[in-house]
């Protein structure tokens, strides 16, 4: 997430306010400014710009070097890869979508609370721990519990003697997926947004109520208006979260390589096939930009919902 | 090797990865060894050791076996890659080789596979901490033979023909058979077809993606085998892996130790060397852990390859290494790890293959199955169109 803008409007600061210095002051500190900015770029070159240029070449490059668009074309043709990139963004959407408002819900609950309780200290550190918890673990710990031969499967079957549980191959599924991504969703959702939350004043809620206002016109034109731009980022967050996830899911699924990030490994470490990392790097290209796409269609919602800052 | 966990973090680790790739290009030579004296002009000295270990195409370039160790003692270590203790008794082998001469045993990257072999040797060239051996799968192998530097150890003769690259670039070192290891408390499993059986629903697990990994593609290949299939037909494979996962007996799960251990892949497809090392760990733990060869296929087999970077930084440790693993002692390691040594028949012949390792494995006599390269080609491309039955909903 971005910086957040919940909390008062911004002060003016008094650099808006200041008169106008010397010209030559201002250019100076221009130049300071961005002196102090220049690790940052060198970083964002280094880690994000070149890396995103080499995948690019790769994916428009045969291993020999010629271009090509064949890579890139069957992002586009083969059914495999058409089929792995809608899985990938249906399976981050849903948890996204799922993790946002259960985080959102827990994160208000915990708002609600005493600020220095027990509960909270409790349900923050749990967070912490549990936004973490992905990959091998988190898969063999569902895999434990709810596998064919797992503990609550056994347990339900029999000692409850239902068969709710039985089939457990819903795990190994899009569904199971889904649950296992919102394990780790929820937990990350409630640590960005809290922040946001513990910004909305209870002032804010008396003045709206002095005025009259409802509930419902409380959140409809404060708290919602206020809070949307950090809940839209957090959305985003955890789209990209579960979009780039990989090791969660091929410790769940190793047949068939449902979704992209599966596709993208494949074509890197196959002991079988040889030859296709460029394809890898088009699969990878095309991650970059649904990624792009998403953080433009953001930007734009962005913009609207917080015209009211500006 | 085969699946063995493959770390990154999708996007951003694929192009950290890339990048790293990138910062790495200089291929400087290797330091020649300290021991062996610069030797361009000494190819005539025939009778004295006099060749340069980088150049050293057989033992008998350097004076014999233990001058080549003596070289490798004083280059002081030799570097390994993709060689996990638990694989094929490896953990052993470094033990045992590391005792007998005094080199150093620098194993890297254990959970690479044999993709990530080669690009560890190009990204690391000239920095020293490139690997000296490789030990790869076929398919990855014959796709490099430009970096391998030929040798012929002292057994030379005893690795048939077809088990070696003819100059030595690469020689056949272990296999395994295609197994299925289960846990006895399901029953007894001694054929491919048992699988099929009802009360084994949610209990099969074949290790890796056919498409990715060796173990995965190999046990389509013995399914193939006992259905009526050859290794020119992997469809009858391919058919019963689809009844296995329409009857829900075939978990997509990745097996692992620790899968195995919880019980939650009771019964797994998986190599002979990977397995066989399971069956003492778990036995503490109250499993009786089987290994079986189904017997209605003939062995499924694929061997790994042994082959020395030509840009070694230890060339002669790396010979050294080489000498070691194809002697008696070092096949006989392999055998004790549930791995098929390719000088076995050889040994055997000679009385010096270990018979407890050789009755432990219970290889049946039945000549194996390994598919060329070509056969290989058309199965992928088959699987490519065909495996996608586990297609998740």
């Amino acid at each position: 997430m971005t910086d957040s803008p919940v909390g008062a409007p911004r002060p003016p600061t008094a650099e808006a306010d200041s008169a106008p210095g010397g010209v030559g002051s201002r250019r100076f500190r221009g130049a300071a400014n961005y002196l102090a900015l220049l690790p940052f770029h060198a970083y964002i070159a280094v880690f994000l710009i070149l890396p995103t240029l080499i995948v690019a070449y790769g994916a428009i490059t045969t291993a020999s070097g010629t271009p090509t668009l064949e890579n890139v074309a069957l992002l586009f043709t083969d059914e495999t890869f058409v089929d792995a990139f809608g899985k990938s963004i249906q399976l981050a959407l849903s948890t996204a979508i799922a993790g946002a408002v259960i985080g959102a819900l827990l994160a208000w609950a915990v708002v609600r609370g005493d600020p220095n309780g027990l509960l909270r200290q409790l349900v923050i550190a749990a967070s912490g721990v549990l936004a973490q918890f992905g990959g091998v673990m988190l898969a063999f710990a569902f895999l434990a519990t709810f596998g064919f031969n797992g503990l609550a499967t056994l347990f339900v079957r029999d000692s409850l003697h239902l068969e709710i549980l039985t089939d457990a191959s819903w795990l190994y599924s899009l569904t199971g997926l889904v649950v296992v991504y919102t394990y780790f969703q929820i937990p990350l959702m409630l640590i960005v947004f809290l922040p946001s939350l513990d910004g909305l004043r209870q002032e804010w809620y008396d003045a709206s109520e002095s005025l009259g206002g409802s509930s419902w016109s409380f959140w409809r034109n404060v708290g919602g208006p206020i809070l949307a731009p950090s809940f839209l980022g957090a959305l985003l967050l955890l789209f990209t979260n579960a979009f780039s996830a990989y090791a969660t899911a091929a410790a769940l699924i190793s047949q068939g390589s449902p979704i992209i990030t599966l596709q993208i490994a494949g074509s890197l470490s196959s002991e079988v096939v040889l030859g296709r990392e460029n394809v890898g790097k088009a699969l990878a290209l095309g991650m970059i930009v649904v990624v792009s796409l998403v953080m433009l269609l953001y930007a734009l919602i962005q913009r609207r919902a917080s015209r009211w800052v500006r | 090797m085969q699946n063995k966990q493959i770390r990154f973090a999708a996007m951003f680790g694929i192009t950290a990865i890339l990048l790293a790739a990138c910062s790495s290009s200089g291929a400087t030579s290797a330091p020649a060894s300290a021991a062996a004296p610069s030797a361009a002009a000494s190819q005539s000295a025939a009778a004295s050791a006099a060749v340069d270990a980088k150049d050293a195409k057989s033992a008998a370039d350097m004076g014999g076996v233990d001058a080549v160790c003596a070289a490798g003692k004083t280059e002081g270590q030799v570097t390994l890659i993709a060689t996990p203790a638990n694989w094929a008794n490896y953990g052993q082998m470094i033990t045992d080789f590391s005792a007998k001469y005094g080199i150093k045993v620098q194993s890297d990257q254990p959970d690479t596979d044999s993709a990530g072999e080669i690009k560890a040797a190009t990204d690391l060239a000239g920095t020293g901490r490139q690997p000296d051996i490789f030990d790869l799968g076929s398919v990855v192998a014959a796709a490099h033979l430009d970096m391998y530097a030929p040798y012929q150890p002292a057994t030379w003769a005893d690795i048939p023909d077809a088990n070696k690259e003819a100059t030595g670039l690469w020689i056949n070192n272990y296999t395994g058979f295609i197994s299925i290891a289960y846990d006895t408390k399901v029953g007894e499993i001694t054929k491919a077809a048992d699988l099929a059986d009802a009360k084994y629903k949610g209990k099969v697990a074949l290790n890796g993606d056919p498409l990715k990994a060796s173990a995965g593609f190999n046990g389509v290949v013995m399914a193939a085998l006992a259905n009526g299939g050859s290794a020119d037909n992997i469809a009858p494979g391919v058919d019963f892996f689809k009844k296995l996962s329409d009857s829900g007996n075939l978990l997509p799960v990745d097996p692992n130790d620790a899968s195995v251990a919880s019980g939650q892949t009771p019964i797994v497809i998986d190599w002979t060397y990977n397995q066989g090392g399971l069956i003492a760990s778990l036995a503490p733990k109250g499993i009786t852990w089987k290994v079986t060869i189904p017997s209605d296929a003939p062995p499924v087999a694929a061997y790994y390859n042994e082959a020395i970077n030509k840009d070694a930084a230890h060339p002669a440790a790396a010979r050294c290494w080489v000498e070691y693993v194809f002697s008696d002692a070092g096949q006989n390691t392999w055998l004790k790890g549930f791995a098929l040594p390719v000088r076995l028949a050889a040994m055997q012949t000679a009385g010096t293959a270990d018979a407890a390792a050789v009755a432990a494995v219970n290889a049946p006599a039945t000549a194996p199955v390994q598919l060329t390269q070509a056969q290989i080609d058309t199965a992928t491309k088959y699987l490519t169109d065909n495996w996608k039955f586990i297609a998740i909903k």
